[in-house]
C-alpha cells in the first residue's frame, strides 16, 4: 500500500481546483442560480405545481445534479488526460502506485470537489427558492453515490481521449441532454405517452427521481431502481477503467 | 563480487504497430556504477529505461531490480529507482517545492523538508523554490527534473539524454553530481549523444542497435577490444598514387597525397609497422612527422552501428 502516493495525488489534485476556482466552483453555481432565479424565482409563480411541489422547489434537486454530473466528467476526465497531454503522466506510471491506488487519488479528489459543489449549490438555491431536505443523510449518500460513478466515468473519458475535443464528446453530446431530459423540469407523471414510456430508457431519470425524493419524498420511478441506477453508474465505469489498466491500453504501450 | 542491481534478460519489445524496439537484450547492472548506453535515434534506448521504469510493458523477457521482478514486485522496484525523461514535461504552474515535494509523496515517503532543502540547494534551485515551473528557463526546469527523480532518495538513477540541449555549465554542474552521488552509492544508468560524456563519465557502456546490444564492456576494455589505430606519415614530396612496393599494407593517401595513412588493429600480434618503415626507407620516400591515434568511442560506435545495418 501507498497511501503517502494517493495522498501526493489527492492534494495535487484538491490544489489546481483551487488555482481555478471561479471556473470550477463559483461560474457552476453561478450557472445554476440563473436556473433558480429564471425558473424558479421569476417565472416558477405562474408555473402550476409540479407532483405537488412548488416549481422552483421542484427544480433544485435536478439542477443540483445536472451541475454535478458534468463537473464529475470534467473534473475527472482532465485531471489524468492532462497528465497524458503533458508527459508528466510518466512520474504517475512509474510511482510504485496500483491500479486501484491511482484510480481512488484521482476519482477521490473529483468527488469531494462535486460534493463541494452540490452543497454550495443547494445552500445558494436557498437564496432563491423554497427548499426543505427530508432525508438529509440519504441526500449526500446519493451525492456521493452518483459523483463517485459519473467521476468514474470522466476518469475512464480521460483515458480513452485523445484530444481535448474527445473530452468533450461525450459530456456535451451525451449527458447534457439526457439530463435535461431527464426530469429535472417536469415530473415523469406529467408526460404523455409514448414519451413517458421513452423516457424510462433514459438512467439519468433514475438518478434524478432517487435525489429528488431525498428532498420531497415523491418519486417517478421507484427507489430500488434509483438505488440500482446507482450502483450501475458506479460499476460500469469501473469495470471499462480495470479492463483499460488491464490491458494498458491508451495509459502505456 | 560486486552487487547486480538491475537484471535484464532476454528483454523483448514489440509495439502494436509491429516495430520490434527490442530483439532479446540480456544486460545486468552493477551496484554503484555508471554505465552508459548508447545508440542512434530509434535504437531502443528509452525503451529500454521505460520497461525498467514501469512507463512501458515488455513483451517478453524478465527485469528485476534489487532481486524485485518489476512487474510481480513493482512496489519494492520502483521506489528504489528515479528517473529523469528525455522531454522536459512539468507541471506549469506548480512551484518547484510543490512539486519536488509532490514526487517524495508519490513514492511514497515522509515528508523530509531538510532532504528537499540540501536537495534544492545542491541542485542551486532554493533561490527558486517558490517560482512557479512555467517561469523557469529549460536548464532550471532539467535541474528540477533532476531534483524531482532524486526527491526519493533512490539507489537507481536513470537519466536519457540528460544533456540534450543543456548549456555548458549546467552540463558541467550535472556530471559534478553525478559524481557525487555515485560517491554516495547511487548507480547511474544514462543513455547520451555525446560519446565524450560517456567515455568521460562512464565505468561500462553498452551499445545499442536496432534493438539488440550489440558491444558490452567497460569502457578501456571495449576500446582496447574494438579500438583500432591509425598511423599518419606526413611526407617531404607530396605523392600521386601509392608505388607498388607497399601493396602488401592498407595504405591510403591524404591532404593531397601529403599524408600517408595506415589502420591497423592495435593489439594484433604484427601490427606491421616496422616492415612498413623499413620498406619506405628501401623506397627513399622521406617523411618529416609522424602521429598514431587510437579511435575513440565514437568511432567504434559508428561502425559497430553500421555493421548492425549491414547484417
Amino acid at each position: 500500500m501507498n497511501p503517502r502516493g494517493v495522498g501526493a495525488i489527492y492534494r495535487f489534485e484538491m490544489a489546481r481546483w483551487r488555482r481555478t476556482l471561479w471556473q470550477s466552483l463559483v461560474a457552476p453555481v453561478i450557472t445554476t442560480a440563473l436556473y433558480f432565479l429564471v425558473f424558479g424565482s421569476a417565472i416558477g409563480s405562474r408555473m402550476s405545481d409540479m407532483a405537488g411541489i412548488d416549481f422552483g422547489s421542484f427544480i433544485v434537486p435536478g439542477l443540483i445534479l445536472l451541475s454535478v454530473l458534468t463537473q464529475s466528467i470534467a473534473n475527472a476526465s482532465f485531471g489524468i488526460y492532462f497528465p497524458k497531454f503533458t508527459g508528466t503522466i510518466y512520474e504517475i506510471l512509474s510511482a510504485p502506485l496500483s491500479p486501484i491506488e491511482t484510480v481512488t487519488a484521482y476519482v477521490g479528489a473529483a468527488v469531494t470537489k462535486s460534493v463541494i459543489l452540490a452543497l454550495v449549490t443547494l445552500v445558494t438555491a436557498t437564496l432563491f427558492v423554497d427548499v426543505t431536505v427530508d432525508h438529509p443523510l440519504l441526500m449526500v449518500l446519493f451525492l456521493v453515490l452518483i459523483s463517485v460513478g459519473f467521476c468514474l466515468l470522466g476518469f475512464f473519458i480521460g483515458l480513452l481521449a485523445n484530444s481535448f475535443e474527445q473530452l468533450q464528446f461525450i459530456p456535451l453530446l451525451v449527458v447534457t441532454p439526457l439530463t435535461f431530459l431527464g426530469g429535472i423540469f417536469y415530473s415523469v407523471a406529467a408526460l404523455a405517452e409514448p414519451w413517458r414510456t421513452v423516457t424510462l430508457a433514459n438512467p439519468i431519470v433514475y438518478l434524478v427521481s432517487g435525489y429528488r425524493w431525498t428532498f420531497y419524498s415523491v418519486e417517478d420511478v421507484p427507489l430500488w431502481t434509483s438505488l440500482l441506477a446507482m450502483g450501475l453508474a458506479i460499476a460500469v465505469p469501473l469495470a471499462a477503467i480495470a479492463w483499460i489498466f488491464r490491458t494498458g491500453k491508451r495509459l502505456k504501450q | 563480487m560486486s552487487e547486480t542491481v538491475i537484471a535484464i534478460e532476454g528483454l523483448e519489445k514489440a509495439y502494436a504497430g509491429g516495430t520490434r524496439a527490442l530483439k532479446g537484450v540480456d544486460l545486468t547492472i552493477d551496484k554503484g556504477e555508471i554505465f552508459a548506453l548508447l545508440g542512434p535515434n530509434g535504437a531502443g534506448k528509452t525503451t529500454l529505461i521505460s520497461i525498467v521504469c514501469g512507463i512501458v510493458t515488455k513483451t517478453g523477457g524478465s527485469v528485476a531490480v534489487f532481486g524485485h521482478d518489476i512487474e510481480g514486485d513493482y512496489r519494492a522496484a520502483r521506489t528504489r529507482i528515479g528517473l529523469v525523461p528525455q522531454e522536459l514535461t512539468t507541471d506549469a504552474f506548480e512551484t518547484v517545492w510543490d512539486t519536488v515535494a509532490f514526487s517524495r509523496g508519490l513514492f511514497g515517503k515522509p515528508r523530509d523538508d531538510a532532504y528537499l532543502e540540501q536537495l534544492l540547494k545542491r541542485l542551486t534551485l532554493w533561490d527558486k523554490r517558490k517560482a512557479r515551473m512555467m517561469e523557469l528557463s529549460g536548464g532550471m526546469k532539467r535541474r528540477v527534473m533532476i531534483a524531482k527523480a532524486l526527491s526519493h532518495q533512490p539507489d537507481i538513477l536513470f537519466l536519457d539524454e540528460p544533456t540534450a540541449g543543456v548549456d555548458v555549465e549546467l552540463r558541467r554542474d550535472m556530471w559534478e553530481l553525478v559524481r557525487k552521488l555515485q560517491a554516495d552509492g547511487t548507480t547511474i544508468i544514462l543513455t547520451t549523444h555525446y560519446i565524450e560524456e560517456a567515455e568521460e563519465m562512464a565505468d561500462r557502456v553498452g551499445v545499442i542497435a536496432n534493438g539488440e546490444l550489440v558491444a558490452l564492456g567497460r569502457k578501456d576494455e571495449l576500446m582496447a577490444q574494438l579500438g583500432r589505430r591509425t598511423f599518419k606519415l606526413f611526407l617531404d614530396q607530396p605523392m600521386t598514387s601509392l608505388p607498388d612496393g607497399l601493396s602488401d599494407w592498407s595504405l591510403r593517401l591524404d591532404d593531397d597525397g601529403a599524408t600517408l595513412c595506415y589502420d591497423f588493429d592495435s593489439h594484433a600480434a604484427e601490427t606491421g609497422i616496422p616492415q612498413l618503415m623499413r620498406k619506405l626507407d628501401e623506397l627513399g620516400i622521406a617523411w618529416r612527422d609522424l602521429t598514431t591515434r587510437q579511435s575513440s568511442l565514437e568511432d567504434i560506435f559508428v561502425s559497430l552501428v553500421h555493421q548492425g545495418d549491414r547484417s
